[in-house]
């Protein structure tokens, strides 16, 4: 991903920097239903968000596009909702029930596509996604296309009550921002700089004695691991799992909101995920629409807007400084 | 001092009597309807746009506008995805006000909207989904289950064919919970007249080609071949049918879910034949013929199906509850509205259940040859009426637990 | 055993279908490392051609029939196709594929959603031409008259592109070109103009399935969309680069979902991608590929 370079310049901003904008960031977002934001649209933007953030460690710094990647939301999904509902756990337990699962798929597919390269690893990720379409839509648990409903939301570490909708929402904020500075943390850290190592020239990487795969390996897992994250916390907001979140236009929609926000960039894929998700709230009432417009950013993005949102106003940052 | 505290007792009589009838008010004093339709896949044609333009015709058919009451509309598109659709429910039922919600073709998004106008006490009018746990299992004070259902499907479709002598079937069913049920509940109908179930075989969702599924049908020597399933694999099953000289060779397809929008994108000449099951056909009556008449220009020229009729149907009925009662408080109406009779152009007279099932004669009917057809929309000849009280599940048999 | 010929049969009918359809892909995939995931609205648009040609465009009397439109609508869609390339992949070229993928992704998006607002999504008729209309009673199966044109129309048109890529001159040309385009320019051959018509010539090959299969299968603004992925497997499990190899997996492809569609039907779409993961992980350059 060599056009990722001229990203390197947002991404290797002054720590405190990163950690300002997250604190702004996060004042923001906790006062958002105070001022008349509709907080169960806040939440769907966060869990996506948190999603879009797991895959852009993976292809922004990892340098690895996946086509599958909704099939690491939408397994959590389902072990979570099935979890909470059927064999009645508590939400925090239902949750980590989802995201270990998402983890351990995680693990396998990885093991088998990190042995392939480029295109090659894409459609391996998409086949295997595409056969864990298949599987749930034949599962009798998923209930098909109706999916999962009625999920209870239940009552958070015996004390949260989470049926109340701010409760829900701090709780979903919460988890977003400890997965947004877990992924800060693991790009700013010796095993970080490796995997950039290793994806601007693997060879020299690995002529210098870091095992690629391996690193490449536990890259694939985290980013499945906290897309699961996401996944599980999704299924509780809305007390549904449905097929929607494993079919493949769903691993379309978090490629676009990547690659809007800004691929390697930390808060591009927020920014990305957001406008995205309000996008389509705003466009639902002119429904036939929403694909074409959908279709036109793609193109832009590609065309003029390769640095994505927070990409372009980083850089333009850059240059009036100096 | 005596004449204050008569004025006080007075006042607080007053009041009393001010805030009681507070609570019969309509909230806000404006009824908004959101019509939540399939806008963009493959049940725009049958619902979409024509469903928004059927819920206003029945406000203004009902005059409730010039007795002074306001209505406003909301529409949007559920993409036929649950979780689409339950989040615009959601929605529209925290921030928008909106009361009551109608329409929605598709039976998952339509059990996820039943769930929440329920969790909200609003209420919800369906026209367009057909699973008949919405007035089962599934049923709820708050919902009230218009049009059809797969019981109905299942049982004049089937009933009606085994009748006549097409007792043995083959189904070609569309492999989701949709496809499952109405092909068990066809099958059950089958056995239950005499006839025999020779197999059937399940089908991927949206697959293009069904030559492989129509060549094993054939060799079942089955009498009727079932297509359980809807939207383009119906289509696509009945063309490639004709294609494979299914009925030429001496064996008939029964649509168990087709719909008027589908026979005019076959074309009669492919078409030709096809028995299924209706509860609304514009060319029925006068007074069909007088609301399509209406209808049709401001729809592309698409004639009424029989969801369009259902959600003018239930939007009329729906307002003359509201009326009656002077509240919008969802549970309230709907109540009401299974006391009331009904009694509109499109479906004559009829009643609702304790269940929320609505109940109105059933039609089974035959797609006309190109040469029977004097126009186009012409395509259907009526071969049999199923009365009211037959056409629909028993109500002890749906297992609803507001059935006592 | 009958019953299994006939199954058979009418997987090696899917199979030449899919051949033809892959093929337009193998060539700008295989040949000119474009990643075209316009390639199922480029089908579909063939198909509405079709449609369009015989309805509208009405000359004395009569619209222009299925014939005429095996030629005009790949034309059409190919110019169309080329006006893409040269207005916007062109620009892509220098950057990593990802882009080019993302870009076909959104056109086709914007194709699709256009269509389906302007047409709806019940789908539209159209009939198999009188000339192909009927079917001959093999003993174990009918088989229609224009499953069997499939067959052979597929076969012309694979096995002539596959002469004119690997045994003609002009073939060497583009295979030359796309591994080495900067020499084989210094030897006076306009590079960018033959890879940008050859790509219009894969395009016009996915428009020219799409007239095929307008009088089989429902001519809606959605037909291409799941296709597109299974496609994209044909291709990869041929090989990248390797022409009959896409031909040659379009044909096993057709017989073994065939036969998926006998034995455990609900999981024909899907069997496809086991064989994908399968042949990727024993053979990554697919089976006829050569590791570039």
């Amino acid at each position: 991903m060599a056009t990722a370079a001229p990203i390197a310049v947002a991404a290797s901003r002054s720590r405190a920097g990163v950690l300002a904008g997250t604190a702004v960031m996060t004042a923001l977002l906790a006062l958002a239903p105070f001022v008349g934001i509709y907080p169960v649209f806040m939440m769907k933007a966060l869990c996506f968000a948190l999603f879009a953030c797991a895959f852009n460690l993976l292809l922004g710094f990892g340098g690895l596009l996946s086509f599958g990647h909704a099939m690491f939301l939408g397994t959590a999904g389902y072990v979570c909702a099935h979890a909470a509902k059927v064999w009645g756990f508590p939400p925090e337990l239902a949750i980590l029930t989802g995201t270990v699962a998402s983890a351990a798929l995680g693990t396998v597919v990885g093991a088998l596509a990190i042995r392939r390269q480029g295109i090659y690893f894409a459609m391996i990720t998409l086949a295997v996604a595409q056969m864990m379409y298949f599987f749930y839509l034949q599962m009798p648990f998923t209930h098909g296309e109706d999916g999962i409903q009625a999920v209870p939301r239940g009552v958070l570490f015996g004390v949260l009550d989470l049926s109340r909708i701010l409760t829900m929402y701090y709780v979903v904020l919460a988890v977003f921002v400890l997965g947004f500075l877990f992924i800060y943390r693991v790009i700013h850290s010796p095993f970080g700089q490796v995997l950039k190592a290793i994806r601007e020239n693997e060879p020299r990487a690995i002529s210098l004695g870091y095992d690629a795969d391996r690193y490449k390996l536990i890259a694939f897992i985290l980013s499945a691991t906290l897309a699961g994250l996401a996944g599980a916390v999704k299924a509780i907001v809305f007390q549904l799992a449905s097929l929607t979140d494993v079919h493949w236009t769903m691993s379309g929609e978090v490629v676009l909101m990547t690659l809007l926000g800004g691929m390697g960039t930390i808060f591009g894929p927020v920014v990305g995920a957001f406008v995205i998700i309000a996008l389509e709230s705003y466009l639902a009432r002119f429904g036939e629409w929403v694909t074409v417009i959908t279709g036109v950013i793609f193109v832009v993005c590609v065309l003029a807007f390769r640095r994505g949102i927070a990409g372009e106003l980083a850089a333009w940052w850059a240059r009036s400084r100096g | 001092m005596k004449a204050f505290k008569r004025s006080l007792l007075a006042l607080t009589i007053a009041g009393t009597l001010a805030a009681g009838v507070a609570h019969a008010q309509i909230s806000d004093n404006i009824i908004k309807i959101g019509v939540l339709s399939d806008m963009s896949s493959l049940y725009t044609d049958l619902a979409g746009a024509g469903s928004v333009l059927a819920a206003k015709m029945a406000v203004e058919d009902s005059g409730v506008e010039k007795r002074g009451m306001k209505v406003e509309f909301v529409s949007a598109d559920h993409q036929n995805k649950p979780d689409v659709g339950s989040a615009i429910a959601r929605q529209w039922y925290d921030t928008e006000k909106v009361d009551v919600i109608v329409d929605v073709p598709n039976s998952g998004v339509a059990l996820a909207v039943n769930q929440i106008t329920r969790d909200k006490g609003k209420a919800f009018l369906v026209s367009g989904a057909a699973s008949s746990d919405l007035t089962g299992k599934a049923c709820s004070p708050n919902t009230i289950h218009w049009t059809y259902d797969t019981w109905m499907l299942a049982n004049g479709t089937g009933g009606a064919i085994v009748k006549t002598g097409g007792d043995s079937w083959f189904f070609i069913t569309a492999d989701y919970a949709f496809g499952h049920a109405l092909e068990r509940d066809t099958a059950a109908v089958v056995t239950k007249n005499g006839g025999k179930v020779l197999g059937a075989v399940k089908v991927p969702l949206n697959t293009q080609d069904f030559s492989s599924f129509l060549l094993q049908a054939q060799s079942s020597k089955a009498k009727i071949i079932g297509l359980a399933n809807a939207g383009g694999d119906t289509t696509n099953s009945i063309k490639q049918a004709a294609e494979f000289g299914i009925v030429k060779g001496g064996q008939n397809l029964a649509g168990l879910l087709v719909f008027l929008t589908d026979v005019h994108s076959l074309g009669l000449n492919t078409a030709q034949g096809l028995i299924m099951t209706e509860t609304f056909y514009w060319d029925l009556n006068d007074q069909t013929r007088a609301f399509t008449k209406r209808f049709a220009p401001q729809d592309k020229g698409i004639h009424p199906t029989m969801v369009h009729a259902g959600v003018y149907s239930a939007v009329l009925h729906y307002l003359k509850a509201v009326e009656a009662l002077k509240s919008d408080d969802g549970t309230k109406v709907v109540a009401k509205m299974k006391e009331m009779p009904t009694d509109d152009p499109l479906f004559g007279k009829g009643s609702i259940r304790a269940d929320g099932r609505k109940i109105h004669p059933a039609y089974l009917v035959e797609v006309k040859k190109p040469s029977e057809s004097k126009a186009p929309w012409d395509y259907y000849k009526i071969r049999a009426t199923i009365p009211a009280d037959q056409a629909f599940r028993p109500l002890n048999e749906g297992g609803c637990s507001l059935v006592k | 055993m009958q019953a299994l010929f006939g199954q058979l049969l009418i997987g090696l009918i899917n199979g030449a279908f899919y051949a033809m359809l892959s093929l337009g892909l193998a060539v700008i995939f295989g040949l000119l490392n474009i990643i075209n995931f316009t390639h199922g609205a480029q089908y579909m648009m063939g198909a509405f051609c079709a449609w369009f040609l015989l309805n509208k465009a009405v000359i004395g009397g009569a619209g222009i029939g299925y014939w005429p439109a095996l030629i005009i609508a790949p034309i059409v869609v190919g110019a169309f196709g080329i006006l893409i390339e040269r207005t916007m992949l062109a620009r892509l070229y220098k950057l990593d594929h990802l882009y080019g993928l993302l870009l076909t992704f959104g056109l086709a998006l914007i194709i699709q959603g256009v269509f389906r607002n302007e047409f709806g999504s019940s789908g539209l008729p159209y009939q198999i031409p009188s000339l192909l209309q009927g079917g001959v009673n093999l003993g174990f199966m009918f088989l229609p008259i224009y499953r069997g044109w499939v067959i052979v129309a597929s076969l012309i048109v694979c096995l002539s592109t596959w002469y004119v890529i690997e045994r003609t001159k002009l073939g060497s040309y583009l295979r030359a070109a796309t591994e080495n385009p900067a020499l084989v320019q210094a030897f006076g051959i306009n590079v960018p103009r033959m890879i940008t018509l050859t790509f219009g010539f894969g395009v016009g090959l996915a428009a020219l399935a799409g007239v095929m299969a307008a009088p089989i299968y429902q001519v809606n603004p959605l037909m291409g969309a799941d296709l597109i992925i299974v496609v994209f497997a044909v291709v990869v499990i041929g090989g990248m680069g390797s022409i009959m190899g896409a031909i040659l997996t379009g044909f096993g492809l057709g017989v073994v979902e065939g036969l998926t569609k006998y034995f455990y039907p609900e999981a024909s779409n899907t069997v496809i991608f086991v064989i994908m993961v399968i042949v990727l992980m024993i053979k990554p350059a697919g089976l006829f590929g050569r590791e570039r």
